[in-house]
């Protein structure tokens, strides 16, 4: 029988929760990496007991860990991200220009063909990729010394380069969004970088429509039909049909726009799937009522589903990269909250219970069906 | 024989229980920040970049090193250190200063 693999990070560790595909009893290994901020783990879809995480203090710095067998043992990679030539300036919070600095990883992408071939988007906004396996990470410059580079300003979190979506009909068509820039594409495997934020319009920067600036929180896509994209914006929830070339609105019905995760039910690619926050000053759910929101029309008219989700007094966040589905049927959907519960739907939402309740902050939430 | 006592994340990350025992021999030089340093990560290569700047080789801002009672985080890298450490008899302490949570 298949089962799923759950890879949580979290503040203070990484856990790897397993099940069958009854998806009701669950087991809990870890804390892995105790101690650390696990940003990101994410399983190669060609070869899934290889795993990549990014592991990170800030008294040490960042370390890369891998697996090849599925998360029982690990060993340190390569953890020197160095970007090409003089790396330049961006716009800091105050309106001056400030040097690229490397921080940290916030997301590793693995290839969807070959298992050593990883991408990471890291902090200071930048992509880099490693093709042994992390041994070594070698930066694609093309983005990051694109024109609009200088105006690239940090969010709130800083200045992340956070998703990165890999076209699985177009080999050398991906995506990758930055806050706060805003998502580009590249059609030949990286080299060179579009903007493709037409159509978002964010308030809170001089120019609503610029070019670049938008606080793009996530992306995500079908692989049955990658060129529709959708996007949770700081506010603003939208869709694009054409591989971003244009955006358009499909908050619809939601009670507040604002929020982090967006994801895509794993065999309908009109289901969709965010959880709404309160507001960018109040990073918790509307009334105190933790409530995933899925639209089965590609956007606009949204469902609330509450059942096994706490309706009262529950102030979680649910982070950017927090939220993942399987690809059993029923699609299972995940999510894990600032308050370290990792809620699982074994029924493509409308049914959610807690698979642990009581870890460190949840960070990202990654989901691995296994044969 | 040098002494390095490192903080318990690097500890786990370096695999290593206690203190690190350097070879005398595996210092290149006059026993100094740098060259302790250099011998410790050439030992254990997994802490290339957790304690200095993968690329300035200038220490991680949250870390101190202490000898002898004394925090000599701020003397140059390249200034010996005391002969007791040296001669094995004061460790060189990688210290995780007390911040964050």
């Amino acid at each position: 029988m298949s089962g799923v693999r759950v890879l949580v990070g979290t503040k203070k560790g990484a856990f790897i929760l397993t099940s069958d595909g009854k998806r009701d009893q669950w087991d809990v290994s870890g804390p892995h990496f105790p101690g650390w901020e696990i940003y990101h783990m994410k399983g190669s879809p060609v070869s899934p007991d290889r795993l990549y995480a990014s592991q990170s203090t800030g008294w040490h710095g960042q370390v890369v860990q891998r697996s090849d067998d599925g998360g029982k043992t690990w060993e340190a990679v390569g953890n020197k991200f160095v970007y090409d030539g003089v790396p330049g300036t961006h716009q800091w919070y105050d309106g001056t220009q400030h040097p690229w600095e490397f921080k940290r990883v916030w997301h590793l992408e693995p290839s969807l063909t070959d298992p050593d071939t990883v991408y990471a988007g890291v902090e200071d906004a930048a992509l880099f990729r490693s093709t042994d396996a992390g041994q070594s990470w070698h930066e694609l410059s093309g983005l990051r010394e694109h024109p609009s580079g200088a105006k690239w300003q940090p969010g709130a979190g800083g200045m992340c380069l956070h998703s990165i979506l890999l076209d699985p009909s177009h080999p050398e068509r991906m995506y990758i969004a930055i806050s706060a820039a805003g998502a580009f594409r590249s059609d030949d495997g990286g080299r060179t970088w579009t903007p493709i934020n037409r159509g978002l319009r964010s308030e809170f920067i001089p120019d609503p429509t610029a070019e670049v600036g938008h606080c793009v929180h996530h992306i995500a896509m079908h692989p049955a039909r990658p060129d529709v994209l959708f996007m949770q914006k700081h506010w603003d929830v939208m869709r694009s049909d054409d591989a971003g070339e244009s955006w358009h609105e499909i908050s619809g019905n939601l009670p507040t726009d604002f929020g982090f995760p967006i994801d895509v039910h794993a065999h309908e690619p009109d289901t969709l799937y965010v959880v709404p926050i309160k507001s960018d000053s109040e990073h918790f759910p509307p009334e105190g009522k933790l409530r995933v929101y899925r639209s089965r029309t590609g956007g606009n008219e949204w469902e609330a589903l509450t059942r096994g989700l706490p309706q009262s007094d529950c102030y979680v966040n649910v982070l950017r990269d927090a939220m993942s589905v399987d690809q059993l049927d029923p699609c299972g959907v995940y999510f894990g909250t600032t308050g370290g519960q990792v809620y699982s739907s074994a029924d493509a939402g409308d049914n959610w219970a807690p698979i642990v309740r009581d870890l460190p902050a949840v960070l990202s939430v990654e989901v691995q069906t296994l044969p | 024989m040098i002494h390095v006592v490192l903080p318990p994340h690097l500890r786990v990350l370096a695999r290593v229980d206690g203190d690190v025992e350097l070879p005398t021999e595996a210092i290149e030089g006059p026993v100094t920040q740098r060259t302790v340093l250099d011998a410790l990560e050439s030992r254990y290569p997994v802490l290339r970049g957790t304690i200095r700047d993968h690329v300035t080789q200038q220490r991680r801002a949250f870390l101190r090193y202490f000898v002898c009672g004394q925090d000599i985080s701020h003397d140059p890298p390249d200034a010996p250190l005391p002969d007791a450490v040296a001669r094995g008899e004061e460790p060189f302490y990688v210290i995780g200063a007390i911040a964050g949570g």
